[in-house]
C-alpha cells in the first residue's frame, strides 16, 4: 500500500516534470534546386527565397505553439546546384537528424530524393505532376502543391459554371506546357467543354526582355490568333512562361484568357484575402516584405502538417507523422474555407482551387453544383477510382 | 386580475410611446462599415451607425452606456454612445482587434490581436492598456470564467484554448482542440466550458475543473458536406440546458442538449451564420448571417425561426441590451 502510494507519488511527479524537463526538438530540411528567373512580367520574376520564406513562416507558427508543448521545430535550407545529387543530400540531412524534408524539386529529382531515404518523409511543395501521385507514386511522398489536373480542373468547373465552353487551347513547345495541355484537355472533356481549335507556340529562345519588344508583340499575337474558329476562351498551357502573357488584351478576336495567363489557377495568391486569409498574409508581408505565392503556400502547409502533426502524436517520427497525416483526425486550416484533408490513396492534399486574375480572386473552385459522394474537394483532380497509385506496392 | 392587465396596458402605451423599454440589438457589418440597430419590440432597423473600417466584434458595456465595436482595420475599439447612438471614443486595442471580453465588473477589457499574437488588457475606465499577454498564433475567441479568475483565449492556427489567470496574467493551461478554434463560451455555473472549432468541425466541451476535453460535440446533416459545417458562434441559456451553435456555410444553427450534449435539432437560418445573441428574457435569440445580409430570429422555446431583419452587409457581430 505504501509502495503503491509511493509510486503514485513519484508518478504525480514525474508526470509534473516531464514537460518542462525535456524539449523535443523536431528538425525539418527543405531541399530546392535554383528556379529559372525568366518571366515575361517583371511581377512574375520568382524571388530567392521563393518557397522556403512559407516554410520558415510555418516554422515560427509551430514555435509559438510550440511553446506550449515544449517542442522547438528547426528548418535546415539546402539548396542544390544543377549538378549536385539529391540522393547525397538526403544523406547529409539523414546523418544530421533530419528525417522530415520538404522538397521543391523537379520530379524526377524528387523521386532519387524520395527513394534514397525510404525511412523519412517527404513533403512535395513543388512539383505538380500527376505521375508523381499515380503510376510513380511513393509511400513516402506527401504532396502539398496540387496536381495539374486539379487546377485544369478547378478552372473547367468555373468555365462550364460560366458556360464558356468553347476554347481555343495554345500549347508551348516545352514538356510541362505539354502535360498542362493533357489535364486541360481532360477537363474539358469531364465538364463538357469542346476544344474548337489547339495552336502550337514554338519556343523560338530569345529574350523575354527587349528594349522594344511590345511593338512586335503587338502586331504577332493577332496574327497567330486570327485563324481560330469561334471560340469564348483561350486557354493557354504555358509553364515556362514564354508566350501566354502576352495574349490577354492582344487577341484577334475580343475573347477572355485563362490558364496560364488571365484568369489562373492556383493554390495561393498574394491577394487572397477571405477565411481570415488576411491575417496570414499580414504575417508574411511583415516577415518577408513581399506578397506570399502559391509556392510559399505550399511550402507554408506542408511545414504546418508537420507541427500538426507533432502537436497530436508529441514527436517528430517520419512513421508517427505519416500515420497521423493520413488519419482521420487530421485537418489543415489553411485559410480556404474548409479543412484540407489528405487522399489516403495517394497522400495528395485535397485543396480547394483558387482562380486569381493577378489582382484578385474571382472564383474559388470546386463550383456549386459539382457533387461527389465523398468530398467536394474530390471533384478536382485524379479521383480514388481512377487512380494508378497503388502505396502498398510502390517503390 | 385587473391591475396586471392594467400595468400592461400602460407598459405598452409607454413602449408605444418612445419604445425605450424594449432591449436594443446592435450588429455589426463588417463590409459596409456599420451599426445596425434593431428594435426587438419592433423587430426593425430603427438606425444605422457609421463606424470605422471593418467592424467585428460587438458588446454592450456593462453598464450599457456604451456599445464597443472592434473596428479591426483601423486598429482600435470604437466606443458607441447608447444615448445618443454616436461613436463618441476609442480605446487603445493593440493591432487588428476581432473578439473581446469585459470583467464581469465592467472595469477591464480583454481583446484578441490576430496579427501579433497577444491579448491586450486595457482599464474601461481610464481607456488605457494596461499591459498584455502572449498567446498562441491568430488569437480570436475569448471566454471568461463566471468568477471571472480565468479568461480562456482560443488561438485559430495554434488550435488551442489558452487557460489565463487574471490575476497572475499567466497562462495556466493550454488546451488542444480541433482545427481554427473560433468561440470560447462557459456555463453560467462555470461547470462547462465549450469551444467551437470552425475547421475541425466539432465543439469541444472541457471540464475547467479538470482543465481537459470531456467530449466532443459533432454535427451530422443529411445532405449536406461535412466541410460546409463550420461552428462557430456559441450560446449557452442560463439554466445550461439549452446550448445554440451556429454552424457558418451550413446556414444553420444546432440546437444542443446541455446534459447529453446530442443535437436535438437543427434550425435553418440566413446564409452563413456566425454569431448570436439572446434577448435578456432568453425567449429569443438572434443570429447574424453574413453572406444573405441578415439577421433571423429564432423563438428559443419551440425551436422556431420566426423571422428575417436586413441589416448592412456581410453582418459579423450582435449584442443585446439587458433592457
Amino acid at each position: 500500500m505504501v509502495r503503491a502510494l509511493l509510486a503514485a507519488a513519484l508518478l504525480c511527479v514525474l508526470a509534473a516534470e516531464l514537460p518542462a524537463a525535456e524539449t523535443t526538438e523536431i528538425k525539418i530540411g527543405y531541399l530546392r534546386q535554383p528556379e529559372s528567373r525568366n518571366a515575361i512580367s517583371l511581377l512574375d520574376v520568382p524571388p530567392p527565397d521563393h518557397g522556403v520564406a512559407g516554410a520558415k513562416m510555418a516554422i515560427d507558427d509551430n514555435n509559438t505553439t510550440g511553446k506550449f508543448l515544449n517542442q522547438h521545430f528547426a528548418l535546415e535550407e539546402v539548396r542544390l546546384k544543377d549538378q549536385d545529387d539529391p540522393a547525397a543530400a538526403v544523406a547529409a540531412l539523414a546523418g544530421r537528424g533530419v528525417s522530415l524534408i520538404i522538397t521543391d524539386l523537379p520530379a524526377d529529382a524528387l523521386l532519387k530524393a524520395a527513394d534514397a531515404g525510404r525511412s523519412l518523409l517527404f513533403f512535395n511543395a513543388g512539383a505538380i505532376d500527376d505521375r508523381l501521385r499515380e503510376e510513380a507514386c511513393r509511400a513516402n511522398v506527401i504532396h502539398t502543391a496540387p496536381t495539374r489536373t486539379m487546377l485544369a480542373d478547378g478552372l473547367a468547373q468555373y468555365l462550364a459554371w460560366k458556360r464558356w465552353r468553347k476554347w481555343l487551347l495554345v500549347v508551348g513547345s516545352h514538356d510541362t506546357d505539354r502535360l498542362y495541355a493533357d489535364a486541360l484537355r481532360r477537363a474539358a472533356k469531364r465538364f463538357g467543354a469542346v476544344i474548337v481549335q489547339e495552336k502550337v507556340f514554338e519556343d523560338t529562345g530569345g529574350a523575354r526582355r527587349t528594349d522594344s519588344g511590345i511593338v512586335q508583340i503587338q502586331r504577332q499575337i493577332p496574327l497567330f490568333t486570327q485563324s481560330a474558329p469561334d471560340y469564348d476562351v483561350l486557354v493557354a498551357a504555358d509553364e515556362s512562361q514564354v508566350f501566354a502573357t502576352y495574349l490577354p488584351y492582344r487577341t484577334a478576336q475580343p475573347r477572355p484568357v485563362a490558364g496560364s495567363a488571365g484568369l489562373m489557377p492556383t493554390s495561393w495568391d498574394g491577394a487572397h484575402d477571405q477565411w481570415g486569409a488576411n491575417q496570414l498574409q499580414n504575417r508574411f508581408m511583415q516577415l518577408f516584405s513581399r506578397r506570399m505565392t502559391a509556392l510559399d503556400m505550399q511550402a507554408w502547409s506542408a511545414a504546418r502538417m508537420i507541427g500538426e502533426s507533432a502537436a497530436h502524436v508529441h514527436t517528430g517520427d517520419a512513421k508517427a507523422t505519416l500515420d497521423f497525416l493520413k488519419g482521420p483526425e487530421f485537418a489543415l486550416a489553411a485559410f480556404k474555407g474548409q479543412k484540407l484533408t489528405l487522399r489516403d490513396w495517394n497522400l495528395q492534399l485535397r485543396q480547394p482551387i483558387l482562380l486569381s486574375d493577378g489582382r484578385i480572386i474571382v472564383s474559388v473552385s470546386p463550383q456549386e453544383g459539382f457533387l461527389h459522394q465523398f468530398s467536394e474537394l474530390d471533384t478536382l483532380g485524379v479521383d480514388r477510382p481512377e487512380t494508378k497509385c497503388r502505396l502498398d506496392a510502390s517503390k | 386580475m385587473w391591475p396586471r392587465a392594467a400595468l400592461l396596458g400602460t407598459f405598452i402605451l409607454l413602449g408605444h410611446a418612445e419604445h425605450a423599454s424594449a432591449a436594443m440589438a446592435y450588429v455589426s457589418n463588417e463590409k459596409s462599415n456599420t451599426v445596425s440597430v434593431i428594435d426587438t419590440a419592433k423587430w426593425e432597423v430603427v438606425k444605422t451607425i457609421k463606424v470605422g473600417q471593418r467592424p467585428r466584434g460587438i458588446a454592450f458595456t456593462k453598464d450599457e452606456k456604451f456599445v464597443l465595436v472592434a473596428v479591426g482595420d483601423d486598429d482600435t475599439i470604437q466606443m458607441i454612445d447608447t444615448t445618443t447612438q454616436e461613436v463618441v471614443d476609442t480605446l487603445p486595442s493593440g493591432p487588428d482587434p476581432e473578439l473581446f471580453i469585459q470583467d464581469p465588473a465592467g472595469k477591464t477589457l480583454y481583446v484578441a490581436n490576430e496579427n501579433d499574437n497577444t491579448v491586450t488588457i486595457i482599464d474601461m475606465e481610464r481607456r488605457a492598456r494596461l499591459g498584455s499577454v502572449q498567446v498562441g498564433v491568430e488569437p480570436e475567441g475569448m471566454g471568461m470564467s463566471p468568477d471571472g479568475k480565468i479568461l480562456v483565449n482560443t488561438s485559430e492556427t495554434t488550435n488551442m484554448a489558452h487557460f489565463i489567470d487574471l490575476a497572475s496574467r499567466t497562462i495556466v493551461a493550454n488546451i488542444l482542440v480541433d482545427s481554427r478554434p473560433r468561440f470560447a463560451e462557459f456555463k453560467q455555473d462555470g461547470s462547462e466550458l465549450w469551444v467551437s472549432s470552425e475547421i475541425g468541425g466539432t465543439v469541444s466541451v472541457i471540464d475547467p475543473a479538470q482543465r481537459s476535453v470531456k467530449t466532443k460535440i459533432v454535427f451530422d446533416i443529411p445532405g449536406l458536406r461535412r466541410e460546409a459545417i463550420q461552428p462557430v458562434g456559441i450560446n449557452i441559456t442560463k439554466d445550461g440546458k439549452k446550448g445554440f451553435v451556429a454552424l457558418g456555410p451550413a446556414n444553420r444553427v444546432a440546437v444542443v442538449d446541455g446534459v447529453t450534449h446530442e443535437v436535438v435539432k437543427y434550425l435553418l437560418v440566413g446564409q452563413r451564420v456566425w454569431h448570436m445573441a439572446f434577448t435578456p428574457d432568453e425567449k429569443y435569440l438572434l443570429t447574424t448571417n453574413g453572406v444573405s445580409n441578415d439577421v433571423s430570429v429564432i423563438d428559443v422555446a419551440s425551436l422556431r425561426v420566426l423571422k428575417s431583419i436586413q441589416v448592412g452587409e456581410l453582418p459579423w457581430g450582435v449584442t443585446i441590451s439587458r433592457q
